[in-house]
């Protein structure tokens, strides 16, 4: 259970081996990396995350104890970076170690969803012509309330 | 009279164009914070004016808008979240 809110890159693959890190009792891994998307077919010069310094790492840290209440999970991990970044690079990523591949998948979809509305990041598209700030998406609200059943 | 730090994220803090500042105010709670920015300067009113699209936090943790500010240190505005 770790969490990292840092303006540097990363690499899935050696995040992923620091998660297990010779632990055998795991059976499945399950990733997810967000990216920088330009949807505007090269006008996109960057995208600049903004986040709440003070908040973000207990924000973060309190959905990942959600997490590992609910799955059986050995690890999981969540990374979000911060700053001005381009078109095509990675901006966050999650991953669940477990025994089970239901418990890896659900536990990874809940910490995206919940991070989605709760982890304070705002994020703004900066354009060749002028900035806009990304609006929140009524889905992700939804997206969440499907775990509250 | 309460003394409070006051701090804003993305448009909220384009719109009233500062990241932190300090308040002294009689408010009660958030609603009465935001009613009493908003009549000192316009610029508050522009970031207030659709407190639908704005989320508060008082010491980091979210809170409604009729929470209480006893006892509160930070108060945080800012819009809906969008990271991930």
């Amino acid at each position: 259970m770790a969490v990292r809110v840092q303006a540097e890159d990363f690499d899935l693959g050696d995040e992923v081996s620091k998660l297990t890190d010779g632990n055998t009792d795991i059976g499945a891994i399950v990733t997810f990396v967000g990216v920088v998307r330009d949807t505007t077919n090269g006008a996109l010069l960057s995208m600049e995350l903004e986040h709440y310094p003070a908040m973000t790492k207990q924000a973060l840290e309190t959905i990942d104890q959600a997490a590992a209440k609910r799955w059986s999970l050995n690890a999981s991990m969540i990374i979000h970076r911060y700053g001005d970044l381009a078109p095509g690079a990675q901006i966050m990523m999650v991953a669940t170690a477990s025994p089970h591949r239901k418990d890896a998948f659900e536990a990874a979809e809940f910490l995206m969803d919940y991070l989605k509305t709760d982890a304070p990041f705002w994020k703004k598209e900066n354009f060749k012509d002028g900035a806009k700030w990304v609006g929140s998406k009524a889905a992700d609200e939804d997206a969440k309330d499907r775990w509250k059943a | 009279m309460i003394k409070l730090d006051v701090v804003y994220f993305a448009w909220v803090r384009e719109r009233i164009g500062l990241a932190k500042e300090q308040v002294e105010t009689e408010a009660k709670t958030i609603n009465d914070l935001v009613a009493e920015l908003s009549a000192r300067e316009e610029r508050y009113q522009l970031a207030f004016q659709d407190m639908s699209v704005v989320k508060v936090a008082i010491d980091q943790t979210l809170v409604s808008l009729d929470a209480p500010l006893d006892g509160a240190k930070e108060v945080a505005f800012f819009p809906p979240m969008t990271g991930g």
